[in-house]
């Protein structure tokens, strides 16, 4: 079943096109990331399907409910954790993940909040007001709020943006156990490795339009940017391979070059032209593209 | 059915419990305000103003006042709540929910209709001692005091959907609640206006709401209180409607 599906969605803020028709489709269970420089349309985006800002065209479903028409059931199957850490200042962390719950129709649900607050180390701060917290303390009840009613659909804009290490593995360790379960994420972040580490499947947004969206290996796989290191003990790199070199450098041992590689089976072929050559290969290191390489190569090129 | 009544009640409570958590300043504040309007008003003008033949001037003050702190404090709890969640980030928190803009609507309103009516009750309990107070028709002023507490917190909530920052909220107490209230005929008849305030007093909504409400006590009032209820009563549905109308739209809230 199709978790949340975006159709031809456009927002245009003055002469701002912050999003140009993205269409999408997540399903249920994925672990999807949401990738883009500032002012790619991420926050746009989210903010559209959390129904904090409505499109000029096209539409937003979640579990098939549209998020304007049918906005409450949507709503209900969506926990959104937003960008910017607020939060209400005349409230205890309990009180505030209370009345969180009570506005989705769940009076009654001490259980699941002691859970959540135990999952995200919040139980020794239940009492405390909100206003006493540290912003690391407070990013932890701004998940636990998105997650009170048991949504389905989880939303997190950049969740671990300047908070310490403790709590983004905390924060993993609890969200990734929710995925397992069934949950649906979708992630922003500008922690490419974090997306990398979490995501199976990525859009790139890039001015408000997709440029890339695959599974992680796929687009790893697919795209340009693995290095073969190769290290030459005599020899050089004939002159038809130059064009593939990324990084030249001179080694204790010789000569030594990175060449850009774009699918495995080019390193047997590459192999056997250094031989035929007459190069000696010392020393070889095969380089797997990351996500930040890729990203940085699509925000480039613009598209794959 | 039941979902619906839930969402609805906690966002009713929440923006009680919200100004119940600093009722110094939203409830004690206000009372001891009125309390001191009484002492100097009516210590200056006690026997030098006469409205009403058989009702001393302290007597004909006590119910504006209580009306007054009803319209300001219901006007200032939906408008003060809404634009500090705006401005803080929080309203998030109530957006992202399953609430329709009926039921953010109704529970705005509900509390600052509690906020004002428990304000004016304290006002009217700690001023009922200096003057001897008639009820001659309890009813009036049970529905005159719901009534203006619903409009000035719907006020208050078209207030606060449409100000961005604090000033405007501010300008828009000052140069429009502020002299429509002191305009009404909280401390005066408008009968010893001149004809052309006498007028415009006519024009102004808030005069039926306290000329109403202190028909309730004396039995006695410048406008009919059907009339006035009348008058009220549809400022309310217009108010109301346009109320839900922002909300619906999602102006300055949903962008």
């Amino acid at each position: 079943m199709t978790a949340i599906q975006i159709s031809n969605v456009e927002k245009r803020y003055k002469s701002l096109q912050a999003l140009g028709g993205v269409s999408l489709s997540i399903e249920e269970g994925e672990f999807f990331g949401l990738l883009g420089p500032n002012g790619a349309g991420k926050t746009t985006l989210i903010s559209i399907i959390a129904g904090l800002i409505r499109p000029d065209a096209g539409k937003v479903t979640i579990h098939g409910h549209d998020v304007t028409g049918d906005f409450r059931a949507a709503r209900k199957k969506l926990g959104v954790v937003p960008q910017e850490l607020v939060f209400d200042p005349f409230f205890t962390v309990r009180e505030t993940l209370r009345l969180q719950s009570g506005y989705f129709g769940l009076p009654n649900n001490d259980a699941w909040i002691d859970e959540v607050m135990h999952n995200l180390d919040l139980t020794n701060k239940a009492d405390v007001n909100m206003r006493a917290l540290s912003g690391g303390m407070k990013r932890r009840v701004l998940v636990a709020q998105a997650l009170v009613h048991k949504p389905p659909v989880i939303v997190l804009d950049e969740p671990t943006a300047g908070v310490d290490v403790e709590l983004r593995q905390t924060l993993w360790k609890f969200i990734s156990r929710l995925n397992r379960e069934g949950h649906t994420v979708v992630l922003t972040t500008h922690y490419l490795e974090e997306a990398q580490a979490m995501c199976k499947r990525v859009a790139m947004l890039k001015s408000g339009k997709v440029v890339a969206l695959d599974t992680m290996a796929s687009l790893i796989r697919r795209i340009s940017g693995s290095q073969l290191t190769v290290n030459l003990a005599a020899g050089d790199l004939p002159a038809d391979m130059r064009h593939l070199v990324t990084h030249p450098e001179v080694s204790e041992h010789g000569k030594k070059y990175s060449l850009r590689v774009n699918e495995y089976a080019e390193v047997e072929t590459l192999l056997a032209r250094l031989r035929e050559s007459g190069a000696v290969i010392d020393e070889m290191q095969l380089q797997q593209a990351d996500l930040e390489d890729i990203f940085l190569q699509i925000m480039d090129k613009g598209t794959v | 059915m039941n979902f619906i009544s839930t969402g609805f009640r906690t966002l009713v409570y929440k923006e009680t419990l919200r100004f119940w958590k600093v009722a110094t300043q939203t409830v004690a504040a206000p009372i001891l305000t009125a309390m001191l309007y009484l002492l100097i008003f009516g210590h200056v003008l006690e026997g030098r103003v006469t409205v009403y033949s058989d009702v001393s001037y302290t007597a004909f003050l006590i119910p504006g006042l209580v009306m007054m702190s009803v319209l300001q404090n219901a006007f200032a709890n939906s408008s003060s709540s809404l634009i500090q969640s705006k401005i803080t980030g929080n309203l998030v928190f109530v957006l992202l929910t399953p609430l329709s803009h009926w039921e953010i609507f109704s529970a705005y309103v509900i509390a600052a209709m509690v906020r004002g009516i428990v304000v004016g009750f304290g006002v009217f309990v700690v001023t009922a001692w200096f003057a001897h107070l008639s009820f001659t028709a309890p009813l009036w002023i049970v529905v005159f005091a719901l009534l203006g507490a619903a409009i000035l917190g719907t006020m208050g909530l078209i207030a606060g959907i449409w100000a961005e920052k604090f000033d405007q909220l501010a300008a828009f107490q000052n140069f429009l609640i502020m002299p429509l209230t002191f305009l009404s005929g909280v401390f005066y008849s408008i009968h010893s206006l001149p004809p052309f305030w006498l007028t415009v007093s006519h024009l102004n909504p808030f005069f039926y709401m306290i000329d109403g409400f202190r028909y309730g006590f004396f039995g006695q009032s410048d406008v009919n209180p059907l009339v006035s209820v009348s008058i009220v009563s549809a400022f309310l549905v217009a108010l109301a409607l346009l109320a839900i109308r922002l909300l619906r739209s999602g102006y300055r809230l949903r962008h």
